[in-house]
């Protein structure tokens, strides 16, 4: 399944960076996310997977009794999903105050209007 | 002059300002005095602070014959340069500014030559650099101050950096950064094979700081700064750091063929070059600025070899040259001050009018000529036994002293005897006797040349013989002192000496002329260098340009493309292993989660619809959380679907309010970035089928298997490594939130405002 996982990593990861070169940035915050999701998913599998068994040491033992899922990367992908979460938020009001400002999410005419303010 | 002070001539030297700097010089002088018994009698004193011991910084100061004579030197002109300065900078603006920069410069100066860790010793050295910048742009006002100051920074500056890179190749060689303990392994970094790397860069930064040729340009510009900094840092201090450095580590670096021969040619081509130089100039402060050059040039020609002969000539010469040089330029100080020129054809028959300068003048220029009995003509007689001492090209290196010599003694005759004897002052200029304070140093230094010639042996006791020993080692003789040695070769060169200077000094005009006119068909190294600095700040823009296009998607693609270079060249250079690939058992609910998660990301690359785009967002998002449930993750498949629903959530409701997408058509309209997009997830797929072939390293999470309930009492692993592990991540995490949603907060507030 790890492969598997690979190659899904593999597409995502085009298909995010593909949408974070398009000039619209509406289209860029897609990508964001997307490449977010392909991140977490590529830590999560570099621990290897495991169905089915969640890393929780039962009742009365000391340690896990079974072979369960490795905690370290989950514990990481925990943390990732909640930090490009607060990054995707304040991309998200940065854009939209940006197309308020501006009336465009077009990268070329915004550069454009900006270089407008300046010269002004 | 801007900074001609009798204009603006207000306020006491006796101020605090005035007077603290030589009472501290003094006090210095005194305690270092106090070492001499010691030091004299062959032994050393070390000081020891730690400072950073895990990287092997120590605050160590060590104190041997050289360097006690090098701050003698340093505090004692420090004394008199600072009360000279007291005088001379009396109601200037910045008065009290300029104190502190040059007591700085002199506590800097004697921390570098004390320090026994040659990173602590690097600090100091960089110190004098800066507070030499201060110094030399102390007129801040004049655009020529700053540039020198600017180009006496960078030059010394580069000089140092390549000093510290030959410090640490020293510190990994040798295992220690300690000059003493350096010094006792012997011949460690001269066998070593990093040798030739130290010492070019070593060399690099000795001899731009004490202005070698062809890096000598910046010196005479240092000219730029108020006289009492010249007269300090030509005479004890700056320029003297690359020599002390020299001496310091010619135990430990020197003895080859390829420092006999760099030193060699590099000392003598810089003192000839400046000799002729120096005679070109009309302004008496640029001719002695030149004869410095010559001075440093010399002291590094004899630093070359390791005959005792050439050590002592060094130590000498050295000692002459404090005392004449800063000498001089405290007269040239007083000249300019009192009668407000410095030009050669302008002065004239000072001695009626300025008596005692005229006398320390004299005096200070019959020991730079070279005259019995004072110390310049012992000084010079061991350069002529030196230099026929030499392992190298004895005749060679006695012919360049020779003739440095001569035009030195040429020089001596412009600098103090036309200005004082010759002619008369030119019309509208009045001249008048100096005060006390600024006669002080010029006499004192002079009559240290005079009584040190008439007793050489106590010259040779307290300040030469240490150094000597420091340098070559206990066991080689010292050389005594001596005015008269009989008929030698020495006393034959001396002789040719005064013939050659007389004939020079009665055709220097001649000669000036001739000079001026050949030096303005060569390359001038100080255009050069502002070139060299042009071209740097073209170079900048245009890369600049280049680089940095203002474009988001520009930028992206630049990172992106060079993730997957070297991401793919990290692949190629670990050689072609095919990860195995086992084509998994995949059961209907890894084909729907997989199919979903395609699906999604595909909906949102095509989509021209917003809507359509967030939906397929959310339905890739919801496939990851069920990828975390299927694999035993439940917390993270909790907080992703939480996460996922936001996104959709503050999309849909931001996206309300923003512009349609345009169409994506069918034609594809940026193949370029498709073309990235495609090499980029192919290299990470097999980056990633890469990785997950090889065999895992659970160690930490066995440890924290083990430790989450015997340590944390936590039966979640998870969540114990989150908040107990790692709870300073943790929290940090929560802060990049927090500071995120206030930003978020600012940002859609201030709309409301605006």
């Amino acid at each position: 399944m790890e492969a598997m996982l690979s190659v899904l990593v593999g597409i995502l990861s085009a298909a995010a960076v593909y949408l974070m070169l398009a000039p619209n940035l509406l289209r860029f915050l897609f990508g964001l996310i997307l490449i977010s999701n392909a991140v977490n998913l590529a830590i999560f599998a570099s621990g290897r997977l495991t169905e089915a068994a969640a890393p929780i040491i039962p009742e009365g033992a000391e340690v896990p009794i079974s072979n369960v899922a490795n905690a370290l990367p989950q514990a990481l992908v925990l943390t990732a999903i909640v930090i490009s979460f607060g990054l995707f938020a304040f991309a998200l009001v940065l854009i939209f105050r940006a197309y308020e400002k501006l009336g465009t999410l077009d990268l070329n005419e915004m550069r454009a209007a900006k270089h407008e303010e300046h010269s002004q | 002059m801007a900074n001609n002070p009798q204009d603006i001539d207000t306020g006491s030297w006796l101020r605090p300002a005035g007077i603290l700097p030589p009472l501290l010089a003094g006090a210095l002088f005194v305690w270092f005095a106090t070492m001499i018994p010691p030091i004299a009698a062959l032994d050393t004193l070390r000081f020891v602070w730690n400072w950073v011991p895990s990287l092997g910084i120590n605050l160590s100061f060590f104190i041997d014959g050289l360097s006690l004579t090098f701050s003698l030197l340093i505090s004692g002109i420090g004394i008199l340069v600072f009360l000279y300065a007291s005088k001379y900078m009396q109601g200037h603006v910045h008065f009290a500014r300029f104190m502190l920069f040059i007591v700085l410069f002199m506590l800097s100066m004697l921390g570098l030559v004390l320090a026994d860790n040659l990173l602590t010793l690097f600090v100091f050295w960089e110190l004098t650099t800066i507070t030499s910048y201060l110094l030399i742009g102390f007129e801040h006002t004049i655009s020529k101050a700053r540039r020198n100051a600017l180009q006496a920074l960078l030059v010394t500056g580069t000089g140092g950096l390549a000093l510290l890179a030959g410090f640490i190749l020293i510190g990994t060689v040798a295992e220690t950064f300690e000059l003493s303990e350096i010094r006792a392994q012997g011949s460690v970094l001269i066998d070593s094979t990093l040798y030739l790397p130290i010492l070019i860069l070593f060399l690099a930064g000795t001899f731009t700081k004490s202005a070698q040729f062809p890096m000598h340009f910046w010196l005479p510009n240092a000219m730029a700064a108020p006289t009492p900094v010249s007269a300090y840092l030509h005479s004890a201090t700056m320029v003297k750091a690359g020599i002390y450095l020299m001496a310091r580590m010619h135990p430990s670096l020197g003895g080859t063929e390829v420092w006999l021969w760099t030193l060699t040619v590099f000392g003598a081509v810089t003192a000839v070059f400046a000799s002729v130089l120096a005679l070109k100039q009309t302004d008496l402060k640029q001719a002695l600025a030149y004869t410095t050059l010559m001075a440093l040039g010399t002291l590094t020609l004899f630093l070359a070899g390791d005959v005792s002969y050439a050590i002592t000539a060094a130590m000498t010469f050295l000692l002459v040259h404090c005392f004449y040089k800063a000498a001089l330029f405290l007269v040239v100080g007083i000249i300019d001050h009192e009668t407000g020129t410095r030009d050669i054809h302008m002065l004239g028959g000072l001695a009626r009018a300025m008596p005692v300068t005229c006398l320390a003048a004299g005096l200070a220029a019959l020991s730079m000529a070279g005259f019995p009995p004072f110390l310049g003509f012992i000084g010079k007689e061991l350069k002529y036994a030196g230099a026929l001492a030499m392992q190298s090209e004895p005749y060679l290196v006695a012919g360049a002293v020779l003739v440095s010599n001569a035009l030195m003694f040429a020089v001596a005759g412009i600098v103090s005897f036309s200005p004082f004897w010759r002619r008369h002052l030119a019309e509208g200029l009045t001249a008048h006797e100096a005060p006390w304070q600024m006669l002080a140093g010029p006499l004192i230094l002079a009559a240290c040349g005079a009584v040190f010639g008439i007793y050489p042996s106590l010259a040779a006791e307290i300040l030469v013989n240490p150094g000597v020993v420091a340098i070559a080692g206990s066991d080689v003789k010292t050389h005594e002192l001596k005015l008269w040695e009989g008929i030698n070769p020495p006393l034959i060169l001396s002789l040719a000496t005064f013939v050659l200077g007389v004939l020079i000094y009665n055709f220097h005009r001649r000669l000036r002329e001739w000079i001026t006119g050949v030096a303005q068909h060569l390359i001038s190294f100080d255009r050069g260098w502002d070139q060299v600095l042009e071209g740097l700040k073209g170079f900048a823009i245009w890369q600049t340009q280049i680089v940095q296009s203002g474009y988001l998607r520009r930028y992206l693609f630049l990172i992106f493309f060079t993730l997957s270079i070297g991401l793919a060249g990290m692949i190629w250079w670990r050689g072609p292993i095919l990860p195995t690939l086992e084509w998994p058992m995949l059961l209907v609910k890894h084909w729907v989660v997989i199919v979903l998660i395609v699906a999604g990301s595909m909906l949102t690359l095509t989509t021209s619809s917003r809507v359509a785009a967030i939906a397929g967002l959310g339905a890739a998002g919801i496939g990851v959380a069920l990828i975390f449930i299927i694999f035993g993750a439940p917390d993270v498949a909790i907080t992703q679907l939480l996460v996922d629903t936001l996104v959709v959530v503050l999309f849909a409701s931001a996206a309300l309010k923003l512009p349609f997408l345009e169409p994506t058509g069918r034609k594809l309209r940026r193949p370029l970035d498709a073309i990235l997009a495609l090499s980029v997830g192919t290299i990470i797929s097999l980056i990633m089928l890469i990785v997950t072939d090889g065999p895992v390293d659970r160690s930490l999470t066995t440890y924290f298997e083990e430790a989450s309930w015997t340590e944390a009492f936590g039966r979640n692993i998870v969540n114990v490594i989150l908040v107990d592990f790692r709870a300073l991540d943790t929290f940090g995490e929560i802060a990049v939130v927090v500071i995120a949603a206030l930003g978020a907060y600012a940002i859609l507030k201030g709309r409301q405002t605006a």
